[in-house]
């Protein structure tokens, strides 16, 4: 994975004496609250409901076991003894006292890691694939250009002030696990009929108020042109994009009420300006980005009848072994998903043992590599098959072998209500009693692929217009009503999610899900026919009826 | 406190007022307008008057571009610190444009802010934020002095291992 050099370290150590020197004259009252916010904001510093909370980026969502380490001692000395991974791919910790976030990020920086551009209205942290560099079906390793954008988007003098936050996801497979479609600027990777590498890249989508799917713009962008053509979509946002109204202040909006091929001119006619200058990414530079992510050095497989064996004898393992892993390019090898989805749990938190367990794991058996997804687990990217049994084994022992990966307990949710300065109503649990509904094994087998999304306000920090099921909490005469959209989707074929009807209150909620899904199991094909595709087929009405009954 | 005009490390006298659209043209020294007052005099002061132009933020800078020879500052605002445009302004200026005379911040311009304009090709700011005054005073310009990106500027070095990205102060 990607080392820092000497550079890459005086600059984050520099940008922690900066930080420092801003607090200290936030501290001095050199610079008001107003002032300061977007500079705390840009190294991740949230003020929340009880404290600020520091949002630590993992870029591309990838590190190795002395990071996680870092993490754990973080969470355990300055926070309440855990942390929470977000849909970003990062982690924010709750608790952590200002005067004491200089330190914090000093902590960080042993490690090369930092909480630079991961909020503010600023590019933030690059997301990828969380299989990258292992899925079978990957076309290039998407994370070699997320970290070149990296880079690039660190600081950037022009771009550090922009009308909105502005994201950036990228993926290296045609099966999207990066939900490309829903972010500012999405980029999957192709290769043209000479066998170049390139990107399409869509422009526009995102989530919040008014979610979008991101319109295409290029069919192929040539790799060398990736910087100079991000820089023109940046710059026209930069100039165009609404600044009278932050919730139309997204690129999304400027997309919609400019028009797509006007825009698309605009920023043609600015990357024409560029193209072929200091931005072009010579080709040496990508492959020498290209040799940090190198593949680890494999090993031969193992004894593979080992994991046959455990199929059959360990409890729990078939489930786990069905669910839980991914198939990997290299033989003898998978990738494996570490669920932070416990039955009845707060999706996404980690208490510091358990990322020292994960930290260990990914040492002894995961060539010392670990992900976070996007979809707020985590992941050993490179296991031998014939380790799965041992490596369970010991997840099973800390609470981390939820063998759900993908299924209906597998549940993204906001901190809403529990965290959020900006909630309207709670999130966590409402999560909570879903995954204890539906959380026995033959239940979840039975329905089968399905991902439910919950935000505790329209802001949609839980994507909840993507979740085949979405669930979107409100407040009506100061009392919580969750609205239920059914059809969201963001992977390949993305999709906003629709409204079924009136919302149900706190305790209705789980009721009504739960009819939703046997709608969706007396109505399917078979058990091949999964939720999205029985909804696709059938659409909303048979779900609205026994919601509601007929009207 | 008159000398609020900060340029190559030193504080001076501002020379230039800023005129309202509705003013008359002073018959002499040095004033600047709004760009579409600018356009409107075809880009030429009467005999005796300096003539410089203000780009508000949404201004577009491009219909200056047949008079930037003739232009001896332009003054980029930033009606809050907060507020980016400017900064594409500057650098459409600088580097599509070939702007070569004084490119001055004005408005809401703060200590953080002032590295990034400098790297967008500003080269002087009027200041009036007093604990800006005193850091520029004492040289406490608390920048990160390694660039990830390259932009158009003149004078930043290539840095390391990857020179074609990287910068360093110059
Ligand atoms: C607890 C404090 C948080 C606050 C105050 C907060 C605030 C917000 C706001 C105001 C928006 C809407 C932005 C817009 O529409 O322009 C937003 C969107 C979002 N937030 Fe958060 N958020 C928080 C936590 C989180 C967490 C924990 C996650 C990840 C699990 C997250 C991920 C996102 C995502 C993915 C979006 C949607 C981006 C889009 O519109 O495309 N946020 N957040
Ligand atoms: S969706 Fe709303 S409640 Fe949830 S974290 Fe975002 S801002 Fe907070």
């Amino acid at each position: 994975m990607y080392r820092y050099d000497e550079f890459d370290r005086e600059f984050v150590l520099a940008r922690v004496a900066q930080f420092s020197d801003q607090v200290r004259r936030r501290l001095a009252g050199d610079l008001t609250e107003e002032q300061f916010k977007p500079l705390r904001l840009m190294n991740g510093l949230y003020l929340q409901l009880h404290a600020y909370m520091l949002r630590v980026a993992v870029p591309y969502g990838t590190m190795n076991a002395v990071q996680m380490r870092k993490l754990a001692h973080i969470a355990r000395k300055y926070d309440r003894g855990y942390g929470h991974f977000t849909t970003r791919q990062n982690i924010q910790f709750n608790w952590p006292r200002l005067d004491e976030t200089p330190e914090i990020l000093s902590e960080l920086a042993e490690v090369e890691m930092h909480a630079i551009q991961t909020s503010g209205n600023c590019i933030r942290n690059v997301t990828a694939d969380h299989f990258a560099g292992a899925a079978a079906d990957e076309i290039a390793d998407p994370r070699v250009y997320a970290e070149i954008l990296r880079q690039w988007s660190s600081l950037h003098p022009e771009f550090s002030f922009l009308p909105r936050k502005f994201k950036i996801a990228i993926t290296g497979a045609p099966h999207d696990r990066a939900a490309v479609q829903v972010h500012d600027i999405g980029l999957q990777l192709a290769r043209n009929e000479n066998g170049e590498t390139g990107f399409i890249v869509y422009v526009g989508g995102g989530l919040g108020r008014t979610p979008m799917v991101g319109r295409k713009v290029r069919d192929f962008l040539p790799e060398a042109d990736l910087l100079a053509y991000t820089e023109a979509i940046l710059r026209v946002y930069n100039l165009y994009g609404r600044r009278d109204n932050k919730y139309k202040a997204r690129i999304k909006i400027l997309v919609h009420e400019t028009g797509l091929e006007e825009l698309k001119a605009d920023i043609e006619r600015e990357f024409e300006a560029i193209r072929g200058g200091i931005l072009t990414l010579p080709k040496d530079e990508v492959d020498r980005i290209e040799a940090y992510f190198a593949a680890p050095a494999f090993k031969v497989p193992g004894d593979e009848r080992l994991f046959d064996a455990a199929i059959e004898t360990m409890p729990g393992f078939a489930d786990f072994a069905r669910q839980n892993l991914n198939a990997h390019r290299q033989p003898g090898y998978t990738s494996l998903t570490i669920s932070l989805k416990p039955i009845g749990g707060a999706p996404g938190d980690a208490s510091a043992e358990q990322m020292e367990v994960v930290a260990d794991l990914a040492e002894k058996y995961g060539h010392n590599e670990i992900r976070v997804s996007h979809e707020q687990n985590l992941v050993l990217p490179h296991v031998l098959k014939s380790d799965v049994p041992a490596v369970y084994q010991v997840l099973k022992e800390h609470g981390l072998a939820e063998a759900n990966a993908g299924l209906v307990t597998d549940i993204i949710a906001c901190p809403g209500m529990d965290y959020c300065a900006l909630a309207t109503a709670r999130s966590i649990p409402v999560a909570q009693r879903i995954s204890e509904r539906f959380g026995t094994p033959e239940r979840q087998k039975e329905i089968g692929d399905l991902k439910i999304k919950i935000s505790g306000c329209i802001n949609a920090c839980g994507h909840h217009h993507v979740g085949h099921i979405g669930i979107l909490g409100v407040e009506k005469k100061g009392k919580e009503f969750y609205q239920i959209t059914l059809g969201g989707s963001a992977d390949e074929k993305s999709s906003i999610g629709e409204i079924v009807g009136r919302g149900f209150s706190y305790e209705e909620v789980v009721d009504a899900v739960e009819t939703v899904v046997d709608t969706y199991l007396n109505i399917r094909n078979g058990e091949e026919e999964d939720f999205l595709q029985a909804y696709r087929r059938v659409g909303e009405a048979p779900f609205k009826e026994a919601l509601y009954g007929t009207q | 406190m008159s000398d609020t005009i900060y340029r190559n490390g030193i504080f001076s006298a501002n020379e230039w007022i800023i005129l309202d659209d509705e003013a008359d043209l002073p018959g002499d020294g040095k004033a600047m307008v709004s760009l579409d007052r600018f356009l409107e005099l075809g880009g030429t002061a009467p005999e005796g008057l300096e003539l410089g132009v203000v780009i508000r933020a949404g201004d577009k800078a491009e219909r200056l571009v047949d008079h930037l020879a003739a232009v001896p500052v332009i003054a980029v605002d930033f009606p809050k610190f907060s507020d980016g445009r400017g900064y594409s302004s500057a650098r459409l200026l600088r580097e599509k444009f070939g702007y070569r005379g004084e490119l001055r911040a004005i408005g809401d311009v703060l200590i953080d802010q002032i590295p990034f304009m400098i790297r967008c090709g500003i080269d002087s700011f009027e200041i009036t934020h007093a604990p800006t005054r005193r850091a520029l005073e004492e040289d406490r310009l608390n920048e990160v002095p390694i660039y990830l990106q390259p932009v158009g500027r003149e004078g930043e070095v290539p840095l390391g291992t990857r020179p074609w990205a990287r910068r360093r102060v110059a």
